[in-house]
């Protein structure tokens, strides 16, 4: 579904990403973890179309589309999303207003027809429940106000809702309490399926008790340095990132 | 930059002349408007050399020569789309073509005992009019539109020339629930003829809300066509003891037209006034405010948006005298801007010595689409006071970056999650705006002047 082949990226004129390797199959859960500065932002944000970003070389093919030659709308309409590790504030902007304006975008780039108001509404009944959102969240503005946990919980809620193929979720699980970081598993689990994939980047193993990833990827200077599979993410949580070759100056979670 | 002055085209003296001969109206006004006339060819236009004017170059009016629009009728099919929602169904409505009363498409059933809603030329005709609405007529035309500044050449042009406009009056302790609409339409001629003068008009507004009284008033400036034509617009309020007066002013003039409006207030003790002016079209623009505080406990509010696209001018200017002690002053001005369209906003507000806890808060946002779009902003504080509360604050800028990258990867194309970001910055003074029609004629507006927006609502209450 996806193949990162050599990709670096900069920023200005440092560069972040320094040959990424990475495939991703249908019905997989991958999780980049590696120490802060890594890269693991970056690889989510570049994946997802973030301009300020400069692909130097390397590819990038997604469902045997070019991935780097897409708009972010036309990768978010093929079925990429990403949640945000810091979801922004819209002000002015309804949340329900952008989640149905999203869906209806999706649905019309799929030829399906767009939803109103009242189909909208029982569309996202259920997910709502499962993801704990109150309906007054969703008459507020995006992200305004709300506590992390609700940011966080709105970003999986929207993921439920547009039912991506690829979801990437960039530190999701930051700053979650423990029932926070169980509901928002339980909307990624929930996902699951064997025509989707899952990229979780995460700081913390911790995630990964709720959300079992099938491969785990260390990432550490633009590289990824290390892959294997769940057992490794307990490995770094007992041991830390230092007994890895190539992982420089770092020690500790 | 100076602008050299231009002689006064010899149309404005035939036009008062005019004016003196046929619609002087009682002796008190006759000499007001010979009075205003003399000050206007004193000032002759304004110049950027003004301080007032300094960004707002109006020499495509300097220039050319404007005669009296002539008399023309519509039929209210033609009025629908160029009026407020709300006008003309239920609500109150008054419409002048071409400065000119018209009777046909106007409708003031269903007022409360007392309020005079109708043409300001009938109130100055002798056997036509009250003496009561004569008198209310005489007792405040002029008193609170400024004609001796130095820039208040348009001021003392409309008070020479007007010979049409509303009178509102609403009697003391009345009610007025319904919005009043007043729509002044111009029609200028569709092709513009070598040496043919363009036309103008001068509308004039005259509201008088009494102690305890309640009213809100739209008035809406629209026009046909592309020729350039001149609307010099004067609106006097006088806002009563503790009267509750709302005034919307939507300048929908056509993409060709010059508009100057002047707004005079003055507002007496524990009363409540709010201004909301919109504008979403017209050449050149410009909407001045001059509040005056004149009691203990008023609160003052002024609103704007403005929307410009092209080589458009829009320029609002606020001054509000706080004369007397514990009043409070608001002011939000919003603008977006595109193209090169060019925008200036001025907020001066004066407290005077013994105008103690005053309370002024004054906000400036704009919003620049394009490189070439720009905006003078000013405040103005003149604080004579010392135990005062003033804060004034100005922001432009563009779109967020990190807002526009959000939308994009929920699968918004950029145009949409443009128009959805330029909406959300409208939005919060859209929402301030207090009678349901008008902000979603407004908002609907709004969308359909922004690029790819595909229709529909952005507030959706599930």
């Amino acid at each position: 579904m996806l193949e990162v082949t050599n990709l670096h990226a900069t920023i200005g004129d440092r560069e972040i990403l320094k040959g990424i390797n990475l495939s991703v199959k249908a019905g997989e859960v991958h999780a980049i973890m590696g120490p802060n500065g890594s890269g693991k932002s970056t690889l989510a944000l570049v994946l997802a179309g973030r301009e300020e970003y400069t692909v130097t070389d390397g590819s990038v093919v997604y469902n045997g589309h070019d991935l780097l030659e897409m708009e972010p709308e036309e990768r978010a309409r093929e079925g990429i999303f990403l949640a945000f590790q810091y979801p922004v504030e819209i002000p002015g902007v309804n949340n329900a207003y952008l989640l149905k304006a999203a869906l209806n975008a999706l649905r019309k780039h799929r030829g399906e027809s767009e939803l109103d108001a009242i189909d909208f509404m029982a569309f996202v009944k259920e997910r709502m429940k499962v993801l704990e959102i109150d309906q007054s969240l969703m008459n507020r503005p995006v992200n305004e106000g709300f506590s992390g946990g609700e940011k966080k919980r709105n970003e999986i809620f929207q993921m439920a809702v547009l039912e991506p193929t690829l979801a990437i979720m960039d530190e999701t699980d930051s700053g979650l309490d423990i029932d926070a970081l169980k509901v928002v598993s339980k909307g990624v689990n929930a996902m699951r399926s064997p025509e989707r994939a899952t990229v979780v980047v995460t700081h913390y193993q911790r995630l990964l008790n709720y959300i079992v990833p099938d491969f785990v990827h260390v990432l550490s200077d633009g590289r990824i340095v290390k892959s294997g599979g769940k057992e490794l993410a307990l490995e770094l949580e007992d041991k830390g990132y230092g007994w890895i070759d190539g992982v420089a100056g770092q020690v500790g979670v | 930059m100076t602008t050299p002055q231009l002689a006064t085209p010899p149309t404005y003296a035939e036009a008062f002349d005019a004016v003196q001969r046929d619609q002087a109206g009682p002796t008190p006004i006759a000499d007001l408007r010979r009075r205003a006339f003399a000050r206007f060819s004193t000032l002759g236009m304004p110049t950027t050399r003004l301080e007032q004017w300094r960004f707002t170059n109006v020499s495509p009016i300097t220039a050319a020569a404007f005669t009296p629009a002539q008399p023309a009728t519509l039929s209210a099919a033609d009025v629908a789309p160029l009026a407020a929602t709300g006008a003309g169904d239920a609500a109150p409505t008054v419409v002048f073509v071409n400065g000119r009363y018209q009777a046909a498409l106007s409708s003031v059933a269903g007022l409360p005992d007392g309020v005079v809603v109708g043409s300001l030329a009938s109130a100055l005709t002798k056997p036509k009019s009250s003496e009561a609405d004569t008198d209310t007529v005489t007792q405040h035309l002029g008193t609170g539109a400024d004609i001796e500044s130095d820039a208040a050449a348009f001021t003392a042009l409309n008070t020479a020339l007007f010979t049409d406009g509303a009178l509102i009056r609403v009697p003391a302790n009345v009610v007025v629930n319904a919005p009043i609409h007043l729509l002044f339409v111009t029609t200028p001629p569709l092709r513009e003829a070598e040496a043919e003068p363009r036309v103008m008009t001068h509308p004039r507004v005259l509201i008088v809300a009494g102690k305890n009284s309640q009213v809100s008033v739209v008035e809406t400036y629209s026009g046909s066509g592309d020729t350039p034509y001149l609307t010099n617009a004067v609106t006097e309020v006088v806002v009563g003891a503790n009267a509750v007066v709302d005034h919307y002013k939507l300048v929908r003039e056509s993409p060709a037209a010059y508009h100057i409006g002047h707004m005079h207030l003055r507002v007496d003790r524990d009363a409540n006034f709010s201004s909301h002016a919109i504008t979403l079209g017209g050449n050149i623009v410009r909407n001045d405010v001059q509040a005056l505080l004149d009691g203990e406990g008023v609160t003052c509010t002024l609103n704007g948006l403005y929307i410009a696209d092209g080589k458009q001018l829009v320029d609002n200017h606020t001054t509000i005298l706080h004369a007397k002690p514990h009043c409070q002053s608001y002011e939000l001005y919003k603008g977006i801007l595109d193209g090169e369209a060019h925008a200036v906003f001025n907020g001066k507000i004066i407290v005077a010595i013994d105008a103690q806890k005053t309370d002024a808060k004054q906000t400036n946002k704009a919003l620049l689409l394009s490189e070439d779009a720009q905006i003078n902003t000013k405040p103005e504080l003149e604080i004579f006071a010392d135990d005062v509360k003033c804060t004034h604050g100005a922001t432009v800028g563009q779109l967020d970056a990190d807002a526009m990258f959000y939308l994009r990867t929920r699968g918004l194309g950029l145009e949409q999650a443009r128009s959805v970001l330029i909406h959300a910055f409208a939005s919060d003074l859209l929402n301030r705006i207090g009678i349901e029609s008008i902000r979603e004629e407004l908002d609907d507006l709004l969308l359909a002047q922004l690029p790819g927006s595909g229709g529909g609502t952005f507030n959706e209450h599930g």
